[in-house]
């Protein structure tokens, strides 16, 4: 493509960003603006389209990858008659409650961890090393040992997402306490706040921004290990529902998992974006 | 009735075990007496916000005490309220509960609380944004809720460290007014601290100008552009009258002198 002004050719992403003056409403130059909904929609609909035709023409079998209408059909199959003893609903739901679960245990712990890590030199002594220790290690490394000390049970599933969400959450919230203005912590004390009325009434809402963000990862996190652990030991849950069918090479029932493991996540993802709208209207401005 | 005095405070920074202290105010002696509005003018690093600091009680002084109604200062407390440059609202509480933030630190009721916010946002003018977020506001208004707090608490005295230095140059002509118009109502003690020599002249009853390495007290001026614009002088006038415009020459010469000799120290 040549640039008729300069007479050069132009890169690809000189192409991208190349500039027309701006609209009224719209900022000149600012990187990537404008709506892009539409545009996913077809880019979403070309790729199932493509998926479509490839297996309707019988390019490839369907042993490797079912037509959409299978998949479907799957669903509406394993949602009525079930998979393995459970129906659908009870395998997303088994799944669903060991995250929420071990979600809910990192907010009762890691919150208050990291709040104290963040006010506090010795406690931050106390729990830097081991939650630096153990934090980059991939959950699955450290599985067995779960198995080991704590059965095959549920126990040893939601410690593991227990873990995987703990660390992000105590550092989230150790890095929100600083969130807190000094001026805003001044001006509480001087209008006669005792430490604890600044704890709870300035750096706790003022952490919660970076809490609620913390959390949202540690869900993802939460969500990623919990399918894991049900590939490796569990008789229930979504995961269990993808590995097993696998092994029978029911590559229909593998791929509706997955679809189904990603509409969940997106879910909880959007949850987590209402919430914070809710809860911290003020996040970015102010 | 109330005073604050500043008895022979003297400021000692550390700077490491083989470096002398860095002397940020010396011997630093002045009393504030009931109603009085003292403004302290300076360059910068002259010591005016460390001297805030330790009036607000962040900060302990090396030697030397601060004493407020006959009790020597040991900390932050309800009886002197700090107006800051950087307005410091709470963005998650509205503008009433914002304003009644420290009534209910103290414990009080919801309605009287209220009562009492409603009454200084009056005053502010500010009533029709009570429930509006603080992020909502203007500038100037953030600012206006920032001293409707600091009021709120009835505190013996009012600290204000450049509370208009981040304000428009209109706004801050306005905000200058209302603050003199509110301190003559509560009849409360202010210390005030600016850059503006004209902002200085204009709002206080006594000028201490400070010059640094050490932070000290050089000149202290009393002052009556303020009563005059009380007593229904447009301010303007005020600020274009001969001797205001004389008093500022001379204060811009103190502080300009200043800062030749320190840049000399450093040749």
């Amino acid at each position: 493509m040549l640039n008729k002004k300069a007479g050069k050719p132009t890169s690809f992403f000189g192409s991208l960003l190349k500039i027309k003056p701006a609209k009224p409403g719209e900022v000149y130059g600012v990187p990537g603006q404008g709506d892009s909904i539409i545009i996913s929609v077809v880019s979403g609909s070309a790729i199932i389209g493509f998926w479509a035709l490839v297996t309707w023409a019988g390019w490839i079998k369907p042993l490797f990858l079912p037509s959409p209408l299978a998949i479907f059909n799957k669903f509406i199959q394993v949602a009525t008659e079930g998979f393995s003893n459970y129906t659908l609903f009870e395998h997303t739901w088994i799944s669903v409650l060991r995250v929420f679960g071990a979600l809910g245990l990192a907010c009762l712990t890691a919150i208050p961890v990291g709040l104290a890590m963040g006010m506090s030199r010795v406690m931050r002594g106390v729990f830097d090393p081991p939650i630096e220790f153990y934090r980059p290690v991939p959950p699955l490394a450290y599985l067995p040992l779960m198995i080991v000390w704590f059965g095959i049970g549920e126990l040893s599933k939601v410690l593991l997402i227990f873990l995987a969400i703990f660390a992000p959450v105590a550092i989230g919230t150790r890095s929100g306490v600083r969130s807190a203005a000094i001026e805003q912590v001044h001006a509480a004390y001087s209008l006669g706040a005792s430490p604890w009325q600044v704890l709870t009434q300035v750096i706790l809402p003022a952490a919660l921004p970076e809490i609620i963000t913390a959390t949202r990862i540690g869900m993802g996190v939460g969500w990623t290990t919990l399918v894991a652990a049900e590939m490796v030991a569990a008789t229930s849950g979504i995961g269990f529902m993808v590995l097993s069918a696998s092994q029978f090479l029911q590559t229909s029932t593998v791929i509706m998992g997955i679809f189904i493991i990603a509409a969940i996540a997106y879910a909880f993802d959007l949850l987590m974006r209402f919430l914070e709208r809710k809860l911290v209207p003020w996040k970015g401005r102010a | 009735m109330g005073s604050l005095h500043v008895d022979h405070v003297t400021v000692e920074f550390p700077l490491g075990p083989n470096t002398p202290p860095v002397k940020a105010l010396a011997d630093v002696d002045f009393e504030i007496k009931a109603g009085e509005f003292v403004v302290a003018l300076g360059a910068s690093g002259c010591g005016k916000s460390t001297l805030l600091n330790l009036l607000a009680g962040f900060l302990s002084p090396s030697l030397g005490k601060i004493i407020l109604n006959g009790s020597t200062v040991e900390g932050p407390g309800a009886d002197r309220a700090v107006v800051f440059q950087k307005h410091a609202l709470l963005p998650w509480l509205n503008v009433i509960d914002n304003v009644a933030f420290g009534l209910k630190l103290k414990g009080t009721g919801k309605d009287e609380r209220y009562e009492i916010a409603r009454k200084h946002l009056r005053n502010l003018g500010l009533e029709a944004f009570e429930t509006h977020s603080v992020y909502q506001l203007s500038g100037g208004m953030q600012q206006r809720v920032g001293i409707a707090r600091a009021l709120a608490i009835d505190p013996e005295i009012l600290l204000m460290d450049e509370p208009l230095g981040a304000l428009d140059a209109l706004t801050r002509e306005k905000a200058q007014e209302l603050i003199i118009r509110i301190w003559k109502e509560t009849n409360k003690m202010v210390f005030f601290i600016t850059h503006s020599v004209e902002e200085a002249l204009f709002m206080g009853t006594r000028l201490i100008v400070m010059s640094p390495r050490p932070g000290r007290i050089t000149h202290t001026f009393d002052l009556n552009f303020s009563e005059r614009f009380l007593a229904g002088e447009d301010a303007r006038t005020v600020k274009a009258s001969p001797d205001f415009i004389k008093m500022r020459e001379k204060v811009l010469k103190i502080i300009f002198g200043d800062e030749e000799t320190g840049a000399s120290d450093h040749a």
